[in-house]
């Protein structure tokens, strides 16, 4: 065993890589449950984000329009969960598991024409001084603008949850619909543009692994991250900063034990392969004197006639 | 349909049934090629290749064979199914392509005995069942040569799924050859435990990459570890599955390829000339259906003439990548000078040669 | 414009009219994705609705259905409890996981001694693997709070990675040559779980899922237990002042629905499938939950969803071999069966109306 082969800096680096494309999907999925509804779609939004970016980028050879479609591409999946949930008052645990279903098979249908193609590279952030700094620089200063992106949408979800009126009328609708209402806001309205804001989050995420993580596209090549997103809301007690400490522990804790298992620890694999999801329950069970509940409303079904 | 006809229906499958009797098939003059896959075809690698041999047989036979397909098929009864189904409905050839589907094969094979069955990796026969598999561990030889020369940390990374015989053989391969060349490399393995996650597969390259490898082999489908070797800059890696050349003038310097195409297209023909007869293929280099992608600039001419010697050898049947003096890794004696291994002990090899370090997980 | 206005009482004729509506609508814009793929429509809806039913080889389909079936209606049944008194178990694969390997393991263990007991003692086995899986969320949520989507969930994961564990290691077939995967459960006859009556796909677990859904009716409708997982779940206030305990009730449901996604696994793995592998798993657990509420949580609902699922596998299945449909237009498929079903309940509890003034 090497463990001096392992080196910290790149580890949180690449941690950093890592936690983003579930960072993006988790904080959109907060905003979607704040104000009251669960979306259990969140892979089959970020696939066809995927293939959404990666068409796009090929098509036009920007990566950055490919977010922008990737975006678009998510948020007009989850219009039809939207409608389902919104208008048509369908449940959202069955609605959100159908848009998965169906996002799956979409996504594989568009991306048919784009197997074993490799888009164009992002470019990564140089800054002239920061970039150069000893250990800080790599961690923090050489990466693609998407990481900063996150970190920026982390912080301004927070902040205009915390401070600002929008931020207030959407916890007031998830909270209590009704009281909402009665308040005279246009509840249907604005729980549409928060699952709108989730998909486009969901859809920048996907296109995160099929333009820069991998880069390539296969079908179902998300594997599973839309649920760890999913998952990351809860463990967050719905709470931003807290997202972002879920996704970096998930992330790390998944870097970390390929980092072991290189290194030659005897610990065996199949342990270390389940540690990102023990240690999860781990803290959320050390973290769990915090009550702070679920939004009140979250998952309900609401019309004005009730 | 009326309900007689539906009566008729199931006292005909009663009574097939209860008789032990064989199933009865539609038939028409084409001959029917059935492939049942195990992911998507567009998961641009195992799948992806496999139908590319699909598309092979189509275009060599044109009207005289019509070809079917199921995709996504989960290992288990819903194989059994969709291998039923499709020899019900008048298939003369199934292909199918993972080794989950062993049993499955074997148990509808029973059933429609005219029909010819066709599994993938597995090691169950009957009289109309074959197997087939490729010797991927010849292109691991080649591999590791080019390996062993192109390091210059001494540190390959290689990347397994699952720990299975097949895995553990390209291991085994890689090392040995890349050690024959460059007595000072190690090998770091990381174990992906997944089939397939693109995501989860560069972080394992970028780990590797991190811990000093500067070459990374591969043995799960997704570009990602070349695109990681790519962002790390002096990194090379190697196609695999598929030839990957998207990344030629990056990281990747060869690649091995499943080229399953010449194999399907003989067997669907011996089917049409009726001597198709039960067999277990495992082939190699030489028949072609394991393919070396053409090895680049990047690599010196000098390595890459031994590296092509070393493919010739094998192909030719001159060389055996797995040939004595091999100690196992417990330091216990495998093979004697000049001795090669048996098929039988490479298809179940579950151990490695002297030098690799670390444990297989059991 | 157009208003939902609320019934009094939900509609009779409408719960019945809209699976039916729904059903025309998926074939009407499913047959517009078959057109736009260059297939014919009608023969595509065909293949995937009346093939496995009434067509020719129906003989061989039927028994597949309840195969199929019976997996996710047993898996749903013990979720609908949970999701009734508002206990969310997401974890079903896991269970369905671990009950598989306990009740594979123990069935092992005997061989190859043959008796009539072993395939009983799997059963137990099976049942009480799955119920311990899902007794982890349980008694985290009761004993620290913790909430029980994330921990199921990722108990999921945990599950995957003991398979491949155990299909690598300590299940491996000896007689295998090394590659992974246990026996193979159908050549073991005491462990064997045939079908009752042979090639009609009934097998235990079918029995049991029949049972199952009996059950469930009797407790939701007829015992006091159901009374406290209804309450509970409309009125969790009134429930606690009926003197509900709640802890007992997380316990009760995430348990029950637990062991029988353990049972269904069990089933699975010494009859269809036969063998513990590394890909055992195939999202019944998932599916489950869909099936779960399409059948609106009621016992019988959901015996009728579980077969419309297994309906649209299996046709799908047919569809893509002869008429070369690509997997991923069937995906489609389904999410939009799911869709028209889900958003045409509504006019069961709303009618439609036009309204003069634009409010909603």
């Amino acid at each position: 065993m090497d463990l001096s082969a392992i080196n910290p800096a790149l580890l949180l680096a690449s941690l950093m890589v890592a936690a983003t494309p579930i960072l993006l999907a988790a904080i959109g999925e907060l905003v979607t449950e704040k104000s009251g509804v669960l979306n259990l779609g969140v892979e089959g939004m970020m696939i066809t984000g995927a293939i959404c970016g990666f068409a796009a980028t090929i098509e036009t050879g920007s990566p950055a329009i490919g977010f922008v479609a990737a975006a678009v591409g998510g948020a007009l999946l989850s219009l039809l969960f939207a409608f389902l949930t919104q208008f048509a008052l369908a449940n959202q645990v069955a609605s959100g598991l159908a848009l998965t279903l169906f996002g799956l098979g979409l996504s594989s249908l568009l991306g048919q024409d784009y197997v074993g193609l490799k888009p164009p590279s992002t470019p990564q952030l140089d800054i002239p001084i920061l970039s150069d700094l000893p250990v800080l620089g790599q961690i923090l200063f050489r990466h693609d603008m998407m990481v900063y992106f996150a970190l920026a949408l982390v912080a301004a979800v927070w902040a205009a949850l915390k401070f600002t009126r929008v931020g207030l009328i959407l916890r007031a609708v998830g909270e209590s619909h009704d009281a909402a209402h009665a308040l005279g806001y246009k509840v249907v309205r604005i729980r549409v543009l928060a699952i709108m804001f989730g998909g486009a989050c969901a859809g920048l995420g996907g296109a995160y692994i099929s333009l820069i993580r991998v880069p390539q596209w296969t079908e179902g090549m998300t594997a599973g991250a839309g649920w760890i997103a999913l998952a990351l809301v809860v463990f967050a007690s719905w709470k931003p900063w807290r997202v972002l400490l879920g996704a970096y522990l998930f992330g790390g804790v998944t870097v970390l034990q390929l980092n072991l298992q290189a290194a030659g620890l005897a610990i065996p694999v199949e342990y270390l392969s389940m540690s990102p999801y023990l240690i999860t329950i781990l803290v959320l069970v050390i973290m769990s004197s915090d009550r702070s509940k679920a939004p009140a409303s979250l998952g309900r079904i609401f019309h004005a006639s009730q | 349909m009326k309900r007689r006809q539906i009566m008729t229906g199931a006292a005909t499958a009663l009574a097939l049934v209860l008789s032990g009797g064989a199933w009865a098939e539609s038939h028409s003059d084409k001959t029917k090629v059935g492939f049942v896959y195990v992911g998507p075809v567009g998961d641009g690698g195992w799948t992806y290749e496999h139908n590319q041999g699909r598309l092979a047989v189509e275009k060599e036979f044109g009207d005289a064979v019509e070809t079917v397909f199921v995709e996504n098929v989960p290992e288990g009864a819903d194989a059994e199914r969709v291998m039923t189904q499709m020899a019900l409905e008048g298939a003369d050839l199934i292909f199918t392509t993972s080794f989950g589907y062993m049993d499955p094969t074997i148990n509808v094979a029973k059933k429609f005995p005219k029909v010819k069955f066709e599994h993938a990796t597995g090691y169950k026969t009957a009289p109309n069942v074959s197997t087939y598999s490729a010797r991927f561990y010849e292109g691991r030889a080649v591999q590791g040569t080019i390996a062993g020369h192109m390091t210059e940390s001494n540190v390959v990374g290689y990347i397994g799924s699952f720990p299975i015989p097949e895995v553990i053989r390209g291991i085994n391969a890689a090392y040995i050859h890349a050690k024959k060349v460059n007595p000072d490399v190690t090998f770091k393995i990381v174990w992906a435990y997944t089939w397939f996650d693109p995501a989860k597969e560069a972080d394992a390259a970028k780990v590797l990459i991190e811990q000093g490898a500067d070459v990374i082999l591969q043995h799960t489908d997704s570009t990602a570890p070349l695109a990681a070797a790519a962002a790390a800059g002096n990194v090379i890696g190697f196609g695999q599955a598929s030839d990957m050349a998207e990344f030629a003038d990056g990281p990747r310097v060869s690649s091995i390829i499943d080229n399953w195409a010449p194999y399907y297209i003989q067997r669907t023909k011996a089917v049409i000339d009726g001597t198709w007869e039960s067999a277990m293929t495992w082939d190699g280099i030489g028949p072609g259906m394991v393919g070396i992608g053409e090895i680049t600039d990047k690599v010196p001419a000098e390595v890459k003439a031994e590296a092509l010697a070393l493919k010739d050898s094998i192909a030719s049947g001159d060389y055996h990548p797995f040939t004595g003096p091999l100690k196992k890794q417990d330091g216990s004696d495998w093979l004697a000078e000049g001795e090669t291994a048996d098929d039988g002990t490479l298809a179940g090899m579950n151990f490695y040669v002297e030098g690799i370090e670390g444990d297989i997980p059991q | 414009m157009l208003m939902l206005e609320k019934r009094p009482q939900p509609s009779r004729a409408f719960a019945y009219l809209t699976p039916l509506l729904a059903v025309l609508a998926t074939m009407i814009a499913g047959g517009l994705m078959f057109a736009a793929l260059g297939k014919d429509p009608i023969e595509a809806i065909r293949t995937i609705f009346w093939d496995p039913l009434f067509g020719e080889f129906s003989f061989y389909y039927r028994p597949q259905l309840l195969v199929k079936g019976a997996p996710l209606v047993l898996i749903a049944i013990g979720l609908s409890l949970g999701f009734k008194a508002g206990i969310w178990n997401i974890g079903a694969e896991g269970q369905y996981i671990v009950g598989a390997i306990c009740g594979a393991g123990t069935g092992l263990a005997f061989y190859p001694m043959e008796s009539w007991i072993i395939f009983p003692l799997m059963i137990l086995a099976g049942a009480i693997g799955g119920m311990l899986w899902a007794m982890i969320p349980a008694i985290l949520k009761v004993k620290f709070g913790t909430n029980e989507i994330l921990v199921s969930l990722m108990l999921v994961y945990v599950a995957e990675q003991l398979l491949a564990s155990m299909s690598l290691g300590l299940l491996k077939n000896p007689e295998g040559f090394g590659f992974p995967g246990s026996r193979n459960l159908q050549q073991y006859a005491s462990a064997h779980n045939a079908d009752i009556i042979e090639g009609s796909g009934m097998h235990w677990g079918v029995a049991f899922a029949f049972i199952a859904v009996i059950f469930a009716y009797i407790l939701l409708n007829r015992h006091m237990l159901g009374y406290a997982i209804r309450l509970t779940g409309e009125a969790p206030r009134a429930a606690r002042f009926a003197g509900i305990n709640p802890a007992r009730l997380i316990l009760f449901c995430l348990g029950a629905s637990g062991a029988l996604a353990g049972l269904a696994g069990l089933f699975e793995v010494s009859g269809p499938a036969g063998q513990i592998s590394i890909d055992f798993n195939t999202g019944y657990g998932f599916t489950a939950i869909i099936v779960a509420f399409l059948g609106r949580l009621h016992p019988v609902g959901i015996l009728l969803a579980g077969l419309l699922m297994a309906l649209t596998y299996i046709g799908g299945e047919i569809a893509q071999g002869s008429l070369g449909l690509p997997g991923a237009a069937i995906q489609m498929f389904q999410g939009m069966l799911l869709f028209f079903l889900l958003a045409v309940d509504v006019l069961t509890n709303y009618r439609l109306r036009f309204s003069q003034k634009g409010a909603a």
